[in-house]
């Protein structure tokens, strides 16, 4: 569904991400993982198309967006949905609105006939009833997930989360993550997740590719689960077993 | 994968059962690029046979998602309407997942919402008086707050966050000296080319640098210049302490435990009252030179008659009268602009409205003061 290619991505002089490949596949959910700083959000921002890389291949649904004109740039946009770390919400438009912008722009939908399928899809993200209030009137658990409800507006076939559960209590980030595993299994949904949550990791996640500053690149990839016991990096299972530094420290004398 | 799909794309076949009865077999991805289409052409194909009863297969179905059960339940909610049943079958276990996951079989989880109708008058009426005394309140314990601080940084001038106030000096003063200076030269040039075209008929050409002079200085140098400080800096003011306020920066300046009066309001007034005065003089001298221009240039006048009319035409008092009212415009203007960002609430669109209406009133507080000071004047 998206292959990278030997991607280079650089803000002015310094290098963050040096040739950088790897492929996911289609109704897959893959997570990308690392230490703050290692161009995650970089990543992500290349593959959406809002940065071009400085070299290097993305092909989104079979369109190299690295090479496309403006519409087929524009094709392949359609296929992917975002879900950004703050929700990114219009601020002037009510929720329902926020839902139903890309459903009336891309669709011939009667408006009688949007206003239903963004109710049902509020429903879907437990919004129902909410339609009418602006995203200022929300907190951030109801923000991100009408922003979710955005993102899938048009059910695209690739979907990107920044963050999902980032800033949420565990009640709120257990839906959310069982959102995001009952829409990837009853729609396909292929998933690339920017995450630190080690539920996300563990339970969600089919696959991780782990980046790391030191390498401006790609450090592990793989199976969370067998990342965490059979890494052969030391960082890669630290990652994944933070516990282990917590238990050395109350081994302190009281 | 197609993006799009010919018109007459299989999407499903009908058939027609005894007794009025028709199946229908709905084909391969049932998604947004189709779902307006294949209800437009259900409904229509369905409605024209008047059938008794309604089948749909699911079978053959490749891809479903809400866009299908869309479909499924506008035509559901139609044809029960016309008191005709509807049935479901050979859902493969995917779709039925979605009908489940969507609550197709509880349409009232979805219902449409009573749509919100318009208050009635009083209510209305009551709504707009609340939010008037709740602005009212606003602006009463602004109006204190910048009060209270005006006199602590009076009593301990080193409360004053100096070097905000000079970097903000320089952004609404020095910054302004381009357009300010450009703005007044036009200003001067019209004024005298005007006037000379009506005094020159009666040889009095010589009263144009007069004319000029003393309109500049008593009234449209400090005008034009706090209009152009409200368009360039209130809405600046409005914008940026708006813009705070929504990402809890102010509540952070607050629970530091500093004013954010103190903190936000103080320098940008103080700034703004000691530049302005200064951006007038400029505006006056610029708005001369404007006027001698066109008199040298089009009417007989030298260089020397022309200062020396201007200078016979100003008194010390003029100057500084237009000084002092400047200095005022410079106070509300800036006022104005901190007053509208602290009442930013929401999202991005109120700190646009905040920066508009900064300018608004900013401008009409410069005309109603302008107008207060033609009393004062009057009556001196």
């Amino acid at each position: 569904m998206i292959q990278v290619r030997n991607l280079e991505a650089r803000y002015g002089d310094t290098p963050i991400l040096e040739d950088v490949s790897f492929d996911v596949h289609g109704s897959e959910i893959l997570a990308i993982i690392g230490g703050s700083g290692c161009g995650k959000t970089t990543l992500l921002r290349h593959l959406v198309g809002l940065r071009r890389p400085q070299s290097g291949h993305i092909v989104i649904a079979g369109h190299d967006i690295t090479q496309a004109d403006e519409e087929r740039f524009g094709e392949a946009q359609r296929n992917i949905g975002i879900l950004f770390q703050g929700g990114a919400l219009f601020g002037s438009m009510t929720i329902a609105e926020n839902v139903a912008l890309p459903i009336q722009e891309y669709t011939d939908l009667s408006p009688q006939a949007v206003s239903a399928l963004v109710r049902m899809k509020l429903s879907s993200v437990d919004l129902a009833g909410y339609e009418n209030h602006l995203p200022s009137e929300l907190s951030s658990g109801m923000i991100k997930r009408a922003a979710l409800a955005r993102a899938l507006a048009l059910n695209p076939e690739i979907l990107f989360l920044d963050e999902p559960t980032a800033g949420l209590d565990p009640v709120i980030s257990a839906e959310i993550e069982e959102l995001i595993m009952r829409i990837n299994h009853s729609i396909g949904t292929t998933m690339v997740i920017i995450t630190h949550s080690l539920n996300i990791i563990f339970k969600v996640a089919h696959r991780i590719i782990m980046l790391d500053k030191s390498v401006k690149g790609i450090l592990a990839e793989g199976d969370p689960k067998v990342l965490k016991d059979k890494s052969p990096n030391p960082a890669v299972r630290r990652f994944f077993n933070p516990q282990a530094t917590i238990s050395q420290r109350s081994a302190w004398p009281r | 994968m197609p993006d799009s799909y010919p018109p007459d794309a299989d999407l499903y076949h009908l058939m027609a059962g005894p007794e009025g009865a028709i199946g229908i077999q709905l084909l391969g991805r049932i998604d947004h690029r189709v779902a307006a289409q294949l209800l437009k052409r259900l409904l229509a194909d369905i409605t024209s046979r008047d059938p008794r009863q309604v089948t749909f297969d699911l079978n053959r179905v490749t891809y479903f998602d809400d866009f299908g059960v869309l479909v499924l339940s506008e035509l559901r909610d139609r044809l029960h309407a016309d008191q005709v049943p509807v049935r479901i079958v050979q859902p493969p276990p995917k779709v039925a997942e979605i009908l489940a996951m969507t609550h197709f079989d509880h349409p009232e989880r979805y219902a449409a919402l009573v749509p919100k109708g318009s208050d009635n008058l009083i209510l209305r009426l009551g709504d707009a008086a609340l939010k008037m005394a709740d602005n009212l309140r606003f602006l009463v314990s602004f109006l204190g707050s910048v009060a209270l601080c005006s006199i602590q940084v009076v009593r301990h001038p080193r409360k004053l966050r100096l070097g905000d106030t000079i970097v903000l000096m320089q952004k609404t003063g020095v910054d302004a000296i381009p357009i300010v200076g450009m703005i007044s030269f036009l200003l001067g040039l019209i004024m005298a080319f005007v006037s000379s075209l009506q005094l020159e008929q009666f040889g009095a050409s010589v009263y144009v640098a007069r004319l000029v002079a003393l309109a500049m200085v008593s009234e449209l140098g400090p005008i034009m210049t706090a209009i152009i400080v409200a368009g360039r800096s209130g809405s600046a003011f409005a914008a940026e302490i708006g813009t705070m306020k929504i990402s809890e920066e102010v509540d952070a300046l607050f629970t530091m435990g500093f004013s954010p009066t103190l903190f936000l309001v103080i320098p940008r007034m103080v700034a703004a009252m000691l530049v302005v005065p200064l951006l007038t003089l400029f505006s006056d001298f610029f708005a001369i030179m404007g006027g001698m221009v066109i008199s040298v240039s089009m009417m007989d006048l030298t260089v020397s008659t022309y200062v020396d009319q201007t200078i016979k035409a100003l008194s010390l008092f003029d100057f500084f009268w237009g000084l002092a009212k400047s200095m005022v415009f410079a106070a509300m203007v800036a006022w104005i602009g901190c007053r509208r960002g602290f009442q930013v609430r929401g999202g991005s669109a109120e700190v646009g409205n905040a920066a508009t209406s900064a300018v608004v009133s900013g401008i009409f507080l410069i005309i109603l003061f302008d107008s207060i000071f033609a009393v004062i004047r009057s009556y001196w």
